[in-house]
């Protein structure tokens, strides 16, 4: 059945060329399988848009704040539109890594120990002075990140004392609010997850940066990041991390589709560091190679995606 | 399930996404590479964000009426030549007046030893091409020009740079350079040099440099290539004479220059002085290029130029930027730190600040479009060697005079906050 998409992209967040490459994917892969495609970037003029075209549904195509953040899912809740991927709550709360993290904490399932600061902390109630003991009980080196921020800017990892203030800065340039992570060394597994009442977690893909760190150049330049799909690791490994995916998913509340981005220590040990909402679909991103790896394709899962789409939740 | 090395979803999009071409990309166009400066820069076009990162002259204040007559004459008398070919060189009326202009200024060209070239950024083009194989080491100002950037690294230059200040290239600096790849049996290609109202430095090359400069061409026998966008913004001081006409003819300096600041930017009509084999070169490289720059442009340029008095459209510019760059520079007296220095141009169009070199600039750019919706170029786009974290450039010839104070206001609340920031977080570690 054809139908009349709106593909939101681009929008005001710093991932906002990200967001463009992930939409024009979309908009190709809808095209193909036969809907009518409407264009649209997300700015001042979207309610108005949305408005006039009338859609019959719209694919979410943004990634970071204002449409990965439950913003953009609230308008169209209010306009009766049904949307692509989580509702407004789920985004919410895997948006902010700190609350995501508190859930998967009172759920069970491991992911590095952290504190978190608002900017206000440091500069009104001397949140700085906490440093030591943040340094002691997290042990060196520690990550440092936007509590709200995807794509990897603004990430540090400080491996001296003299490091954190200067991480700190970097992180607070993109979000009021930060976190310290104790730092896990290891590989990096990502499980893309498909479905809402039946959830399917992907084969996992491992991200294999060239430089020392996956940051946001080696992201989104080809050939800077090496992706194996299936990741080569063991079946019980697999395994584990795709039910901690799931349980991830569920925990937050997730619908349509969403990515879990995991670290696979040298103990073999599995630790959740996010969940995104969006996930990046971009022509180097992780879920397209996972899709893939499935046997699936990309335009038989956005296809899937749009299915989904719905509102509340 | 076979592991898919290096996985992609390539062979299944379609063709108008990239993915399919990145493996078959040349290696130079491969090398442009994405960064999170070029994404945060693509933000500053946001309707709500008061953006002093353009370059942009003024053309509001390019009068209708002008406008109209230039293109009537066009329509009337010039309608067939304008729509033809041209010569690749460009129109011989054209580059009689490229003449004109270049005598105003003291500096003496034949019509036969210009090229005029689409706007000065293909002049640049031209000459990198021409001059530099990969590897090849060209020496620059420290910041440079960030728009000469992807010529030097689409033909893989080896960028040298050589430090600014208040009167231009250090020029005893760009010496030791020179010795010091000597040593290494290396001899730069080219000095690159913009001595007026350097963008992004904002600086202006004082006389005894610049002759200095040009002796050290004699001496060394390096080519010297002289980018000047900017000579005629001119809103204080006297002018000094151009690097070409200290050369006096002996061969060693290529003059650039272009319509784009003392006429429209829009037209996209440069050109390039230059010494008669190397000006051979550039034509066949400029024939390859785009065979000619648009007739029809060029044709506008001499038309206006025939019709009208250039300097008064400039003196009419300069008057609304020298308001605009005072604007600027009160604001920055009064919201910017006092161990920030900035720049004070007598002309062009820029400024360039040095922060506290705690407070990274691209850093700074993120919360300045995020938390005060106000926009500037970070000075890491203007080296090739990372360095430039602590600088900015900020444009004041595009914004009213207002909306410049209100912009600067804002870069200096952000910047507070970073002090802040660092104040407090200072000790705790």
């Amino acid at each position: 059945m054809s139908r009349r998409v709106a593909v939101l992209k681009g929008g005001r967040s710093l991932e906002r060329e990200v967001s463009l490459r992930s939409g024009g994917n979309v908009e190709a892969a809808l095209r193909r399988l036969g809907h009518e495609v409407l264009p649209m970037d997300a700015d001042q003029h979207l309610v108005r848009n949305l408005r006039e075209q009338r859609p019959d549904v719209a694919f979410i195509a943004l990634h970071g704040k204002g449409g990965e953040d439950g913003t953009v899912q609230e308008l169209l809740e209010i306009l009766g539109i049904p949307y692509t991927g989580s509702g407004v709550l789920s985004c919410q709360r895997s948006m902010d890594k700190v609350v995501a993290k508190a859930i998967f904490t009172a759920e069970g399932i491991p992911t590095p120990k952290w504190y978190a600061f608002s900017e206000d902390a440091f500069r009104e109630m001397g949140a700085a002075d906490t440093l030591p003991e943040i340094r002691e009980r997290l042990g060196l080196p520690l990550v440092v990140k936007p509590a709200k921020q995807g794509s990897a800017l603004g990430i540090s990892v400080a491996h001296e004392p003299g490091e954190i203030p200067r991480a700190l800065m970097t992180a607070l340039s993109y979000d009021d609010r930060v976190l310290l992570e104790a730092f896990v060394p290891g590989r990096e597994i990502a499980v893309s997850v498909i479905g809402t009442d039946a959830p399917q977690a992907l084969p996992a893909v491992e991200a294999v940066p060239t430089g020392d760190f996956y940051d946001f150049e080696s992201r989104y330049t080809p050939g800077a990041t090496e992706l194996i799909a299936p990741a080569p690791i063991d079946p019980d490994t697999a395994a584990e991390a795709s039910r901690l995916a799931l349980a991830c998913y569920e925990a937050l509340g997730c619908r349509g589709f969403g990515r879990v981005d995991l670290m696979l220590d040298a103990e073999g040990r599995l630790w959740v560091l996010e969940l995104n909402a969006i996930p990046g679909m971009t022509d180097t991103s992780l879920l397209p190679a996972a899709v893939e790896a499935a046997g699936m394709g990309f335009d038989e899962m956005v296809g899937r995606v749009l299915d989904l789409a719905d509102l509340g939740g | 399930m076979e592991p898919v090395k290096g996985a992609t979803t390539a062979d299944r999009l379609a063709p108008r996404d990239p993915a399919r071409y990145d493996r078959r990309f040349a290696a130079r166009a491969a090398g442009i590479k994405s960064s999170a400066m070029r994404d945060l820069m693509s933000l500053t076009e946001r309707p709500e964000i008061i953006t002093l990162a353009g370059g942009l002259p003024d053309t509001e204040s390019f009068p209708a009426e002008v406008f109209d007559e230039v293109w009537r004459a066009i329509g009337r008398d010039h309608r067939a030549t304008a729509l033809q070919y041209g010569p690749t060189e460009g129109l011989l009326e054209l580059r009689e007046r490229i003449c004109g202009i270049m005598a105003e200024g003291g500096a003496e060209a034949h019509p036969d030893g210009i090229i005029v070239t689409a706007g000065g950024q293909q002049a640049i083009d031209l000459s990198v091409r021409t001059f530099v194989d990969p590897g090849d080491v060209v020496l620059a100002e420290g910041p440079t020009y960030p728009g000469a950037v992807p010529s030097f690294s689409t033909y893989e230059a080896r960028v040298v740079h050589v430090p600014l200040d208040d009167d231009g290239m250090r020029v005893d600096l760009l010496e030791e350079r020179i010795e010091e790849l000597a040593g290494q049996g290396i001899r730069p290609k080219l000095i690159y040099t913009i001595p007026n109202f350097h963008n992004p430095g904002g600086v202006t090359m004082s006389l005894e440099r610049r002759r200095r400069l040009v002796q050290i061409a004699h001496e060394r026998e390096i080519l010297v290539v002289e980018d000047n966008p900017y000579g005629q913004i001119r809103f204080e001081g006297e002018p000094l004479p151009s690097l070409w006409e200290l050369d006096g003819g002996a061969g060693w300096v290529i003059h650039l220059s272009t319509f784009s600041k003392i006429l429209a930017p829009g037209l996209r009509v440069g050109w390039v002085a230059a010494p008669a084999p190397v000006l051979r070169k550039m034509n066949l490289g400029k024939q390859a290029a785009d065979l000619g720059t648009g007739t029809l442009n060029q044709r506008f340029v001499v038309e206006y130029l025939k019709r009208f008095d250039w300097r008064e459209h400039v003196a009419r510019l300069n008057g609304i930027y020298r308001s605009r760059r005072d604007a600027m520079l009160r604001a920055l007296e009064e919201e910017f730190p006092a161990d920030a220095t900035w720049t004070r141009p007598q002309g062009g169009l820029f400024v360039w600040a040095n922060l506290p070199s705690y407070i990274d600039t691209t850093e700074l750019l993120a919360r300045a479009i995020e938390r005060h919706q106000v926009a500037f170029v970070p000075g890491r786009g203007a080296f090739l060697d990372g360095r430039g974290g602590h600088s900015m450039r900020m444009n004041y010839s595009f914004a009213s005079e207002a909306v410049i104070s209100e912009g600067v206001e804002r870069i200096g609340a952000a910047i507070d906050e970073m002090i802040e920031l660092q104040r407090v977080l200072g000790g705790g570690a």
